[in-house]
């Protein structure tokens, strides 16, 4: 997360914040000298988070990741199984197990019919959970990938896979490897933003969002809903924004006053922080008031002013790629459902499917779904087979869905499909890696081809692995 | 064929690097052409990238020829299409016949390839002689004259020296991670000695606080936190490891001993505590807790962890690249990964107790005490071993217990992995649940059944050795059930009435601590075993006898009221209720049982053995040949079944009441039964096991001693051997990196043939000699650096020397960068007067947001009691590190977070760290307290005032324009304060208690000071090194 390597890019992890500010916020004292200095050295066009064009003409500019985080059942949710409510409590085909590992059950446990009935929605006739309503009013919006897989099964090493392509610690997330490579288009924001709700936080906690050993500067930033957004955005009791503005006027003197003595022109990179502080003191906190939304947008979502919800983060994150931010995430930890999977679902999809329907309504009907890339998913889906009496299902890696939309994604698609008790993939199989191929290709990048060199080697978000999902692009 | 040519690749491999280590001088020019050849047509498919049919050809070429004999060589065939499937290069044009001829005229010639040229840090150091150079007058040491050397072929002039007052600061920042107190800038700037500056240096290295500063940076490298790590991230106690690691530095101790100790310092002779705690460095890998996983796959984890920090920490080598695959750069193969991985792999993960030196003093008080007691009796009472052989010789006879075999009823478990063991016990491992019930199900052919025993054994594997899994290595067993089946018909379970229990412990009823607190409010107990029968929920059988007395196996006999009888045997399910842990199974407040084994007789009236089992033990053995020790153990337990002797009795038992609780640290223990086996895992995946290798080492680098043993103690001093090519490299490249910002060799983390190319290379290898030769000491280096001219410079540059050397590779300069992180928090805390300067022990938790430790931000509740008195102040080396949530004022700084190894910090500067030193409580409490101070011993005009504070900060007085900016801001927030724009208690924080009001000044005038506090802890200055 902070541990990195400039150097095999040529930069000094200094010249890598000290050119972050320098062009985009050329506000602070000795910026013309700096710009002299630097230009004399040739590290002017060099700045980290400046926008920059990727590899290809990109479709999506943005992305809004709504991770479930806890692994929602696609069993009850999307892919229906009539041989699953047929063989409902009867033992899976001894073939089927073979090499399988579960993690609470024993894999030989009897199978458990779909809890919820199904129902066909929009004019493509995709048949969805009696728990999706709203899901089912923008469904021809929407691309479907019922066959995606992943390697863990386990939700903090899952989470990290979907993340950033290992199950191991320490690499960068796809919010960071997106920074990296298009850089931000807002300067008084941070370029990749994380929101948290739900019942706990993410498994795979900092790391889920943590820039590896790219840049600092391209981790993710948490927002919170309750409170300051960011931490340490208020001024402390006693300082009002006239002292605040006072303070930073007299730290830019004097810190002048330094960079005329010693010649450095990190103290420059240093005011100029300060100064986006400032500024985001302003920005953050207008950027969170959602009550200035209209009572219609509010409804649209079932969002509330002042309570921390999914639905007010879908609202936010609208805000925040409104205003140039590159990658949000949200996450909403609740799908674990080990039991009560009648009455979680519900509670869940209660919670979601409203305003992440609202989401894709909003970012269309604002002309922001061409160039926003939403993704809906968790980590990994749920065994056919049941946990505990009646009421649960455990942790399964071989088959779940995932849906997105928006940013060059086709609309109606449906890509692959599951077995007949929705155990494996029997067609079109997606990879978490070729997730992250396509969303790439989306931004305008070759997965191969975005790289970073880090302890002798190139590594990318892809690993060794990902191939485009070529039906999912329009 | 293509396991044939992996076979021979193995074996080519072998001969290649023997054959190329001792390549012959001679004229190769043959050899160079054929590798061209082979270079351009075969490597893109049989080379470093890939290696088709498993054959590399860059460095296994002899799978393929036979040397003297073209003709019969493969690759010839090949090459020319007359065997095999296809001519080579496959789906390219064939060779020209010009090409061929080469190639063959090579391979009679005996296919020698050039030997290649071997990477400089594979071969190991030599001193070079130190450089002449145009300016002998600035050299102050050797370091001087090989970076003088440098700058008269770069053309550039080294900077004048720095001023006195930037010299101390920078040298207090590094040596100690504080700044200078005023007094000991006025003592330096007094001092008119010629080696003024040289004492300081000395000071500083011999301030306890060395070891606090230069442990944070070996903490990076150790992955040190204080938590698991993954989704339950519960806290972990290492703290001794981390006090060693300061404690060591402290010391000087050499490095070559302190990697040992780090490494194998358990298989030392008689290894100490301090030896065994050191080990924590390879237990600072992270262990996941979550419900449902397979502790076997993150033990791998683990151990890959601890591999790769020794390949960044210790050796410089990053060795982890070949865990899935040869390396892709480096002379490493995929097996030799293995063979490195097989000296560590057999081990215990343990959790031991540790004391400090107050609580070893006392342990070995009471042990003492108890001992005079003992031979009190034994004097007063001569024919004391004629009665205990007589109590021996009457002991009733143990019935014969049958161990069940038994099969785990997964879903029971709620998510805890119950591990069978050879010897019929299950161990309980990963996800500890604070409620559930394990079933059991075994079968048995007794015939007639009449009691079981639950014995509760010691593992190394648990929390102090167990034999429970709770924070005391305790458990507690809320019932015991059982029903039985015949074998004949077994799905038809009747329960099974227990009519009574016996147990070799059973104490008195007892509240549960608070740490098992379920938030019920329901007063749940633990007590003798009747509890664990009785049917009821809040009653458990408890274990627990105190410190020194709790971790020992313990045993009970549950009586059936009816023996079950059946003919054709049994099926029994055995249900252990384990309802006793806390409300919050992420925060270590499981109460469970550890390892157990269950076992069945058909005796009547079976009791639990009274004896402990180290006595039941010794009894095995003749009286004759006993030992004195031995004799001693069985009279320790015999004279408590005297009941004549119970006041001595009582007066030990009061004794041991002060027996102290002491810590726990993760250690490493070897595995003494049972050792494990190492294999090559393919692709790094635990589940693809392929063959079997032994402990060794890579062959690039240096040789194993003769004749040693294969253990980690070996490996350990392999490691820190004289010979090795890049350890000593390795750390005189991070002190210099942590002295000047940058490395020797940027890359500090990989020496290897992609690493960066050394800045100096004969000053790398020069320091690295040095510091062997100096007996791997730390502080003689550190000396030796702080002490030479090139460190002493000024650190302003000019334009035309900042794009001449803008990152300052060649030290034309003094070092100026921001701080670390930890730095950055102390310096604030020790200007202000805050700082709570004592060393050591538990960590600690200064004021955080609380959101941070509750969902959704942190997946679960973590304990975060935030500090109100010193330890709210303590440097920020102390502060507690949860993984998953790191403590924000230090992660803003880019400290990391402890889930891989660190060597070489990221040092970025962003507005989040502004809005942190602007904003955060600490710094503003700070701000406050500096305002304060500036009142109090300022002297007597705001002019001093801000002097004073200005110097604090910055070591050096503020010049008279620098003074105005202040003094106009204090006088423009006075004004407003006094308008009633700004509220003084806020500003000065009097509400919170951070200081009184100063003699003399007000709530306003301390309010408009703090403004200017606050501006001065802001500086840039402040926070950098100059």
């Amino acid at each position: 997360m902070s541990c990195q390597d400039h150097l095999y890019r040529g930069m000094h992890p200094r010249d890598v914040s000290r050119r972050w500010f320098f062009q985009q916020c050329g506000v602070g004292v000795g910026a013309a000298a700096l710009m002299h200095l630097l230009a004399e050295t040739g590290h002017a066009a060099d700045d980290p988070l400046a926008p920059k064009a990727p590899q290809f003409p990109a479709k999506a500019k943005h992305v809004i990741f709504l991770f479930m985080a806890g692994a929602p059942s696609h069993l009850e949710l999307f892919d229906y199984k009539p041989q699953l409510a047929k063989f409902d409590g009867t033992l899976p085909p001894p073939e089927l197990l073979k090499g399988y590992r579960a993690a609470f059950i024993n894999p030989n446990s009897k199978l458990l019919g779909p809890k919820f009935q199904f129902r066909k929605f929009g004019k493509t006739e995709t048949e969805l959970s009696e728990l999706l309503p709203f899901l089912g009013e923008i469904v021809d919006d929407v691309a479907i990938v019922k066959s995606m897989v992943t390697d863990a099964f386990n939700h903090a090493p899952g989470q990290l896979l979907m993340n950033s392509g290992t199950m191991q610690f320490g690499r960068p997330s796809m919010g960071s490897w997106t920074l990296y490579g298009l850089g931000s288009e807002t300067r008084d924001l941070p370029g990749f933003v994380v929101f948290s709700s739900g019942a706990k936080g993410p498994s795979g906690g900092d790391s889920c969002w943590g820039s590896g050993f790219l840049p600092t500067v391209y981790q993710g930033v948490e927002f919170r809903t309750g409170g300051d957004p960011v931490l340490y955005l208020s001024n402390p009791p006693g300082v009002d924004r006239q002292l605040q503005r006072d303070s930073l006027d007299a730290l830019k003197q004097l810190n002048q006053m330094r960079l005329d003595v010693t010649g450095d022109p990190e103290i420059a990179t240093r005011v100029n922080s300060f100064e986006m502080a400032f500024r985001m003191q302003a920005v953050a906190p207008d950027l969170m008031d959602i009550a200035k939304e209209s009572k219609e947008t509010l409804e649209l979502y079932g969002a509330e002013p002042g309570k921390a919800s999914f639905a007010n983060n879908c609202l936010l994150a609208r805000r925040l790629v409104e205003k140039g931010v590159r990658f949000v995430q949200l996450y909403h930890e609740a799908w674990d459902q080990h039991s009560n999977l009648v009455k979680d679902l519900q509670k869940n999809c209660l919670a979601t499917d409203r305003a992440a329907a609202a989401l894709i309504k909003d970012l269309k009907r604002r002309g922001l779904l061409d160039e926003t890339l939403v993704i809906w998913g968790g980590e990994f889906g749920r065994t056919p087979m049941v946990q505990g009496g009646s009421d649960g299902r455990d942790h399964h890696p071989n088959a779940f869905t995932m849906w997105m939309a928006g940013g060059g994604i086709k609309a109606g698609a449906r890509i692959g499909e599951t077995d007949e008790l929705g155990f494996g993939v029997a067609k079109d199989k997606v990879h978490v890696h070729d997730l992250h191929a396509t969303m790439l290709k989306l931004l305008g990048f070759d997965h191969t081809r975005l790289t970073y060199k880090y302890q002798g080697r190139n590594f990318r978000l892809t690993d060794v692995a990902g191939e485009v999902v070529e039906g999912l692009a329009a | 064929m293509p396991a044939n040519i992996k076979n021979a690749v193995l074996a080519g491999l072998v001969a290649v690097l023997i054959f190329q280590w001792r390549a012959p001088a001679q004229d190769d020019s043959l050899g160079r052409q054929a590798q061209a050849i082979l270079a351009e047509s075969c490597y893109g498919c049989h080379g470093s990238g890939q290696q088709m049919a498993g054959l590399r050809l860059d460095t296994g070429v002899r799978a393929v020829v036979t040397p003297g004999h073209s003709a019969d060589s493969l690759l010839i065939k090949r090459v020319n299409g007359t065997d095999g499937p296809a001519r080579m290069p496959m789906g390219a044009p064939a060779l020209s016949a010009e090409k061929i001829a080469t190639i063959a005229k090579w391979i009679d010639a005996g296919a020698i390839l050039p030997a290649p040229a071997r990477h400089w840090a594979f071969i190991p150091p030599v001193r070079p002689a130190v450089p002449a150079t145009s300016r002998p007058a600035w050299v102050r040491n050797p370091i001087d004259a090989f970076l003088a050397a440098r700058l008269d072929r770069e053309g550039l002039n080294p900077s004048p020296e720095a001023d006195r007052a930037t010299l101390l600061r920078r040298a207090s920042l590094d040596i100690t991670g504080l700044p200078p107190t005023p007094a000991d800038l006025d003592a330096f700037l007094a001092d008119s000695s010629a080696n003024a500056y040289e004492k300081q240096v000395d000071r500083l290295l011999a301030s306890p606080h060395y070891g606090e500063r230069w442990a944070r940076i070996w903490l990076d490298a150790a992955r040190y936190a204080d938590s698991n790590g993954y989704e339950k991230d519960a806290p972990r106690l290492v703290w001794f490891y981390r006090d060693w690691v300061i404690d060591s530095l402290n010391r000087d101790m050499p490095y070559n001993e302190f990697i040992i100790d780090q490494v194998a310092g358990d298989l030392l002779p008689n290894a100490t505590q301090a030896q065994r705690v050191a080990t924590g460095f390879l237990r600072n890998s992270m262990v996941n807790e979550e419900g449902g996983i397979d502790p076997e796959q993150f033990r791998m984890e683990a151990m890959f962890d601890r591999i790769d920090a020794i390949g960044k920490g210790i050796l410089g080598v990053t060795i982890q690249c070949a865990q899935c695959h040869n390396h892709k750069y480096d002379p490493l193969t995929h097996e030799e990964y293995y063979r490195i991985f097989a000296f560590l792999n057999n081990a215990n993960e343990s959790d031991i107790l540790v004391y400090t030196p107050a609580e070893q003093a006392k342990r070995e008080e009471i042990l003492r005490r108890t001992a005079e007691i003992e031979t009190g009796l034994q004097h007063r009472n001569p024919d004391w071993r004629e009665r205990m052989a007589a109590w021996e010789d009457a002991l009733p006879a143990q019935p014969a217990w049958r161990t069940l075999e038994l099969a785990v009823d997964d879903i029971s478990t709620d998510g805890q992995r119950e591990i069978p063991m050879k010897d019929g016990s299950m161990l309980a491992q990963g996800f500890a649940p604070t409620q559930h019930t394990v079933k059991f199900t075994a079968k048995t052919d007794l015939a007639r059944i009449t009691a079981v025993r639950l014995e509760l054994l010691m593992d190394p594997n648990l929390p102090a050795g167990g034999p429970g899994r709770s924070i005391h290595g305790t458990g507690a067993l809320t019932e015991f059930r059982v029903e039985a089946a015949s074998a004949e018909e077994p799905a038809k379970f009747t329960k099974v009435k227990i009519a009574s229990a016996t147990a070799d412990i059973n104490p008195p009823e007892s509240v549960l601590e608070k740490k098992f607190d379920d938030r019920s409010g329901n007063r749940r107990v633990t007590g003798p075993i009747e509890f664990a029968i009785d049917g009821r929920d809040d009653t458990a059988w408890g274990i627990d006898a105190g410190p020194g007395q709790r971790n020992q196996p313990r045993k009970a006999v549950f009586d059936f009221e009816k023996p079950v009888e059946n003919s054709g045997g049994s099926v029994l399910n055995l249900y252990l209720k384990q309802n006793h842990g806390g409300w919050n199974p992420d925060d270590n407040q499981n109460n469970n049982l550890g390892r157990i084994r269950l076992s069945v007789t058909g005796a009547p009236g079976a009791v639990a053995d009274p004896l402990p089992d180290a006595v039941r033990t010794i009894l095995k053995t003749p009286r004759a040949q006993r030992s004195a020790e031995q004799d001693q153990a069985v009279f320790r337990y015999w004279r408590t079944t005297l009941s004549e002797w119970s006041a001595e009795n009582d007066a030990v038992a009061e004794l041991w009441r002060e027996y102290p609780e002491g810590s726990r640290q993760l250690v490493l223990a070897e595995r003494t039964d049972d050792p494990r086996v190492t294999h090559i895992l393919k692709r790094g995946d635990f589940l693809q096991p392929d063959r079997e290798v032994t402990p060794g080492v890579p062959s690039f680098l240096n040789p194993l001693p003769d004749g040693a043993p294969l253990n980690r103690l070996t490996f350990a001093r392999w490691l820190v051997d004289r010979r090795s090519p890049t350890t000593a490299r390795s750390i005189v490249n991070r002190v210099w990196q942590a002295y000047f910002g940058t490395g020797i060799v940027a890359t500090v983390e990989n020496l290897g043939t992609q690493a960066e190319t050394p800045s100096n290379q004969e000053l790398l290898d020069w320091l690295a000699v040095e510091f062997m030769d100096s007996g791997w000491s730390l502080k003689k280096l550190d000396r030796l650096i702080a002490t030479s001219a090139a460190y002493r410079q000024s650190s302003n540059v000019t334009p035309e020397l900042l794009a001449k050397d803008a990152d300052n590779r060649l030290i034309a300069r003094g070092p100026r960068y921001r701080e670390d992180a930890e730095v950055v928090r102390d310096i604030a805390l020790e200007a202000s007067g805050l700082l709570t300067d004592n060393i050591g022990g538990p960590s600690v938790y200064p004021p955080a947001p609380s959101l941070l430790f509750e969902p959704p931000a942190s997946f679960a509740h973590k304990t975060w009691n935030v500090a109100e008195g010193p330890d709210r102040y303590r440097r920020a080396l102390y502060t507690f590190r949860f993984r998953s949530v790191p403590y924000p004022a230090l992660q803003a700084f880019d400290a990391p977070n402890g889930e891989m190894a660190c060597v070489r910090r990221a040092r970025s500067n962003t507005p989040l760290q502004a809005l942190t030193t602007l904003n955060e409580p600490v710094f503003v409490e700070a701000a406050q307290a500096l305002a304060a101070r500036a009142l109090k011993e300022g002297g007597t005009t705001d002019r001093d005032r801000v002097a004073y504070a200005f110097r604090l900060c910055t070591s050096r007085v503020p010049t008279q324009a620098e003074r105005d900016v202040l003094l106009a801001l204090l006088a423009k927030e006075d004004a407003r304060l006094a308008d009633g724009w700004l509220s003084a208690p806020d500003l000065a924080g009097l509400k919170t208690g951070a200081d009184s009001v100063p003699a003399g000044a007000t709530p306003r005038r301390l309010a408009a000071w703090t403004a200017v506090a606050r501006v001065i802890l802001n500086l840039d200055e402040t926070i950098t090194k100059e």
